[in-house]
Order: C-alpha cells, then sequence, then structure tokens
C-alpha cells in the first residue's frame, strides 16, 4: 500500500469557516460555562453532594473511551496486518488524540480547582488509579505522536508496526484504567466489578468507531473525496461486531448481579423501576445504542443506514455513560441492611439531579473541541487519502 | 571530652533530678501538671488511634451534636441542603419489616483503610498517624473521586464561595472536606465538639478517646462491651464504633 497516496484538505470554502465558526463557538460556550462554574461554584450546575459526577463527566469519559477505541482503525492496519485498513490509519490516530484532548479538557475544567492543575502534576498517590490515568492519558498522547510520526515520515515506515503494538497495548491499558475508576469504588453497588475493565475496552471499541466512521464519511463526502463500498462494508460489519460484545457484556454484568441476592435491590432499580434510568437503560442504551444499529447495519447494505447506525451507537453510548456514572450515584449507597432510613443528606432515597446549561454546555464544548481540532488538523497536515475507490483499496482487500 | 564541658553535663543531669524531684511529690501526683496536649511542633503518633464509642440506644431525638459540628468548625447552612455541606448528620433508620426506629450521628468513621485515602490522586485525603482521616486544603484539586469512593456519604463538596470561617478551621470553594474529629481540639487534648454537646445537651451517647490506650474508657467499653462498625463488611476497621445497632 506504498502508492496510497494523502492529501490535506483544502479548507477554503465558505462551508469549511462555517463549520470551524459553529464549533469554535461551542468552544467558547464550554469555557463561558466552565468560567462560571469555577466563579460561582459548582451549585449552579445540577451537582450535589449526592450527585458529584454530572454531566460533565458523561461526556468526558465518553470522549476519553471513544478515544482509545479510535485508534483501533490503525492497529487493525498496523498490529493486525489488515492492508485494507492502511489508507485509514492516520484519521485514526488523529481522531484518538482529538477525542482524547476533548475529553480531557472536560474533566479537568470541571475541577472544583481547575486552576490547581499543576498540584495534580506535581503530586501522585500512586495506589490512585486516577494517578495513574494520568499519566496513562499523558503518554497516550506521546505514543499516538510517535505512532503517527511513524506513518507520516516515509523513513520511519518501517517502525509503524512496533510503535502500533505499543499504542495499542497502552490503549487496552488506559481504557483498563478509566473502567477502573468505577470497577475499583468498592463501596458502590453498581460499581465494584472488575466486568467493569473490559466492558470499557469493549464500549470503546464500538463508541470509537462509530464516531470514525462519521468523520470518514463526512470528511469524504465534504472534500468530494471517493469512498468505495469495500472499506465501508468491512467498518459495517466490524462496527456491528463491537455493538453486539458490548451488548453481550451488559447482559453478563446484569445476570451476574440478577443472581446475586444482595444486588436484587440494584437490579430492581436499573431494569424496572429506576424512572428514568431505567428508561435510559432500554430505550436508549439497549434498543437505540444496540438492537436497531444491529438492525441497520446487518440488515441493510445503504450508507445512510450505517451513518445512522453509528449515529445511534454514539447516543445509545452517552446514554449508557449516562446511566453508569450517574445512575450509579442516585442509587442509594448501603450502609443499614433492612433498614428505611432517611436523613438530611437524603441518605436512603434515589438523588435528584438535573443536568444544568453549563454542565451540557461544558460537555458539548469538549465535543466541539475535539471536532474542531480534528477539522483544522485535515486542513494543515495529510491525514486524508486522496481516494477510497474501490480500486484504489481492492487490490489490498482481495 | 573537655572539663568544661564535662561540668556543663554534670550540672544538667543535676538541675534535671532536682526537677524531677520537684515536680514529682509521689506516684501519680504532681506539683506542676504534665501538659497533655500536644506542642504544635510534635508530630501525631501511631501509638494513639482516636475514636468515637456511640451508643445508639441512648441517642436522643435530638442534634446537639450536629449544631455544635456546624458551630465548632464554621459549616454554616445557605438552605440549600442538597449542595450545603454537612459533617456530621443524623440518620433515623426505620426496620423494614418490625418497625423499630432508632436515629443516630454519622460523620467520618476514621477508617484504618480509608478509601477516600485510597483514590484521591493527589494525596490530599490522607490519615494521620493518629489514626485521623483529613483532606489538606492546599493539594486538594477538587475532583471528588474520594466522595465516590466514601461508603458512608461523609464527605461534603464546598459548592460555594464560604464566609465566616473559624482559624482553626480551612474550608474552600471546590475542595472537598469532612469530619476532622475537631483535630484541632483533640491536638490541645480536648474532646470533639460534637461529643462535648451530646455529654452537655445531649443523651450523652458519644465517647471519645484512644482506642489504643488500656487505660481509656472507650478503650475498656470496646473491650468488654459488644459493639459494631457500618459496613464492617468492607474491613476499613473504622475508628467510629456504634453499640445497639
Amino acid at each position: 500500500m506504498a502508492s496510497v497516496q494523502y492529501r490535506e484538505i483544502d479548507g477554503r470554502s465558505g462551508a469549511y469557516r462555517a463549520l470551524l465558526g459553529a464549533l469554535g463557538a461551542l468552544v467558547l460556550a464550554g469555557l463561558g460555562a466552565a468560567w462560571s462554574m469555577e466563579h460561582q461554584g459548582h451549585h449552579i450546575t445540577g451537582m450535589t453532594n449526592r450527585i458529584v459526577w454530572g454531566t460533565p463527566h458523561v461526556f468526558a469519559v465518553f470522549l476519553i473511551v471513544a478515544a482509545s477505541g479510535a485508534l483501533n482503525v490503525a492497529s487493525v492496519a498496523s498490529v493486525f496486518g489488515r492492508e485494507l485498513y492502511q489508507p485509514l490509519a492516520r484519521l485514526s490516530g488523529l481522531l484518538a488524540l482529538t477525542l482524547l484532548a476533548g475529553g480531557l479538557a472536560v474533566l479537568v475544567l470541571d475541577l472544583g480547582r481547575p486552576d490547581r492543575l499543576i498540584v495534580a502534576m506535581t503530586h501522585y498517590n500512586f495506589k490512585s488509579i486516577f494517578a495513574w490515568n494520568i499519566f496513562l492519558y499523558t503518554g497516550f498522547f506521546a505514543v499516538v505522536a510517535l505512532y503517527l510520526w511513524t506513518m507520516f515520515e516515509r523513513r520511519m515506515n518501517r517502525h509503524t508496526k512496533p510503535a502500533g503494538l505499543v499504542a495499542f497495548l497502552w490503549r487496552l491499558v488506559l481504557t483498563t484504567g478509566t473502567g477502573s475508576i468505577f470497577g475499583f469504588l468498592v463501596a458502590r453497588e453498581p460499581y465494584a466489578s472488575a466486568l467493569l475493565a473490559p466492558l470499557f475496552i469493549v464500549m470503546s471499541f464500538s463508541f470509537g468507531l462509530a464516531v470514525f466512521v462519521l468523520v470518514l464519511m463526512a470528511a469524504c463526502k465534504w472534500t468530494g473525496r471517493a469512498l468505495g463500498d469495500v472499506v465501508l462494508n468491512r467498518l459495517r460489519n466490524l462496527l456491528g461486531v463491537f455493538v453486539a460484545t458490548v451488548l453481550y457484556f451488559v447482559a453478563v454484568h446484569h445476570l451476574t448481579n440478577l443472581y446475586i441476592a444482595r444486588q436484587h435491590d440494584v437490579e430492581r432499580f436499573f431494569l424496572w423501576e429506576g424512572g428514568i434510568y431505567t428508561a435510559l437503560f432500554w430505550l436508549g442504551q439497549v434498543l437505540i445504542g444496540g438492537i436497531v444499529p444491529l438492525a441497520l447495519l446487518f440488515g441493510t447494505s445503504s450508507r445512510r443506514a450505517l451513518a445512522a447506525a453509528a449515529a445511534c451507537v454514539i447516543l445509545g453510548g452517552l446514554a449508557q455513560v449516562y446511566v453508569l456514572i450517574i445512575g450509579g450515584q442516585a442509587y442509594p449507597q448501603l450502609m443499614f441492611p433492612e433498614k428505611e432510613v432517611a436523613s438530611s443528606f437524603f441518605d436512603g432515597v434515589v438523588a435528584a439531579y438535573a443536568p444544568s446549561l453549563p454542565e451540557v454546555a461544558l460537555g458539548v464544548g469538549g465535543v466541539a473541541l475535539a471536532l474542531a481540532l480534528t477539522v483544522v488538523a485535515l486542513k494543515v497536515l495529510p491525514f486524508l487519502p486522496k481516494s477510497l475507490a474501490d480500486g484504489d483499496v481492492g487490490s489490498a482487500a482481495a | 571530652m573537655n572539663p568544661d564541658r564535662r561540668q556543663f553535663l554534670g550540672w544538667g543531669a543535676a538541675a534535671a533530678a532536682g526537677a524531677a524531684a520537684v515536680t514529682t511529690l509521689a506516684p501519680g501526683f504532681r506539683l506542676i501538671e504534665l501538659a497533655q496536649a500536644r506542642s504544635p511542633q510534635e508530630a501525631a503518633s501511631a501509638l494513639q488511634r482516636w475514636g468515637l464509642l456511640i451508643d445508639i440506644t441512648k441517642c436522643a431525638d435530638c442534634d446537639a451534636c450536629v449544631t455544635a459540628c456546624h458551630e465548632e468548625n464554621g459549616v454554616a447552612s445557605l438552605g440549600r441542603p442538597e449542595t450545603d455541606a454537612q459533617w456530621i448528620r443524623k440518620v433515623n433508620l426505620r426496620d423494614q419489616r418490625t418497625g423499630y426506629a432508632q436515629t443516630l450521628p454519622l460523620m467520618c468513621q476514621h477508617c484504618e483503610h480509608p478509601p477516600c485515602v485510597d483514590v484521591c490522586p493527589t494525596g490530599a485525603s490522607f490519615k494521620r498517624d493518629d489514626g485521623i482521616v483529613l483532606v489538606d486544603k492546599h493539594t486538594c484539586i477538587g475532583c471528588r473521586y474520594c466522595v465516590m469512593a466514601c461508603p458512608y456519604g461523609a464527605r461534603s463538596f464546598v459548592h460555594e464561595a464560604v464566609s465566616g470561617q473559624k482559624a482553626d478551621v480551612p474550608r474552600g470553594k471546590g475542595t472537598v472536606e469532612s469530619c476532622t474529629l475537631c483535630v484541632h481540639r483533640v491536638d490541645r487534648g480536648e474532646s470533639p465538639a460534637c461529643v462535648e454537646a451530646c455529654n452537655k445537651d445531649g443523651g450523652k451517647a458519644m465517647l471519645f478517646g484512644d482506642l489504643n490506650d488500656a487505660s481509656a474508657e472507650i478503650h475498656g467499653r470496646l473491650k468488654s462491651e459488644p459493639s459494631s462498625q457500618i459496613r464492617a463488611d468492607l474491613a476499613l476497621n473504622t475508628g467510629v464504633r456504634y453499640q445497639g445497632l
């Protein structure tokens, strides 16, 4: 595949500027939200002492998980030697970087003291998975940047495979770290499971590929580049397998809990009587994020169906992370078994939470930042192949 | 050793012996009482393990402990119960089957193996050698992971600017805080404010002391009477123990 030709996008059209302008406006809105949260305190948000991680964390975790998954296409090419994916590897690496940047920006700006970021960089408690994640995230930037360099620099091409392997292993560890943020929380019944680490890894495969597919289709369409069915059908099948795997892990998680008597109340909450969380689980996570995409991916072969499936995976993924993070906190902590509990701290009841405008603005701002960085990078460096037409990639696919 | 130095040491030894003879008239009876509090320079010691024993059969339907704590530590309500900081709260229990009702104060349990300390990325959550779990207000970045990890809902995030702070109790918007076991009072040799208030105005349900000190009342009662920990299944070895739960 040495013959693949890459070309920067033109980026001088009115539509390009309008897109960048719109994303920039959303980034500014996000920064404004962060500024007012920092100045006035988190009481202006929907977050409380019971729901301390709100909508910003939903977006941040989604973006970080998707970032590691977006790298998958490159890994399939470099590590597993599938040449069909080779022309897509640069965009894959780029999205991994930009999505992570967007997610981390949200995470940091939601801190109670974002001005103390330097403290987080200089004081470490190595028993904390959070502290490890600081290294895993920053290291990911370095590893993927190096990986991209081996792809861009012809003299470095022979190092692409080992660099890709390191990046692949790094991203597995990174997503394990992200899942373990919740998996290690022994005191909360909805979390505290080693299953969360592999669940997050398959979620990342699915969410990251969905974002990749949409960005690839949009970029090719808007810049008039050919995008053949061979590539798209491969991605279609891959996405289908990932979506099914996520559903499998979710099913195993809940089935295990249903078997354990002390987890019955948790399951009753999430699956049956948890109000908004139950609705988001069945309608958002399972139906829109799982069953509908599977039907679209395997039931039809149109491009529109693939794009719709990817969009559904993203919406369902956001619902899944929302149910996990917010629902997991809303469910009351078990301190006194067999007792009805009441207090001024709202012990024993499902905590109320409604996303506030600043939280949503900050979260959406992170998504906009990731996309804006992508849009700029595509103009500055040749990430996209000139053509992904069947004839240009067909030989590799055979 | 030169003669001058030897002579000086000799005088020093004589002076020390004299001082001991003057201040200790008989065993246990001193002319000058020894200071009980630690000096500010002296580090907390692992020889001690401060803790509470709360007999909830005596816990009255009052909130003297809550009022005293929040007054002592300058924790004021802003009328927003969902975001107001609560260092201690009264929890009302009712048995689901029998309807048996109880009430108890709940605060940081000052665990030997505190999950909040484990998860804190910067080490701002820490445990003193004497078992008191605290937050370093200078290194807390406000990530709230400790709030997620605490099994007792004992921690509060400061959601807005605070005023009327006490000199001994630093607080700050955007950081996490919880019961300090009134560490500033303990270091002066006093009891936590909640314990003092409970014994003065409440049901005399709370006892403070050194769990390691064989002569302390709390040690004796824990040795001779049944007690329990909340969420004992987590094996955190809490410094706060309950009776009658």
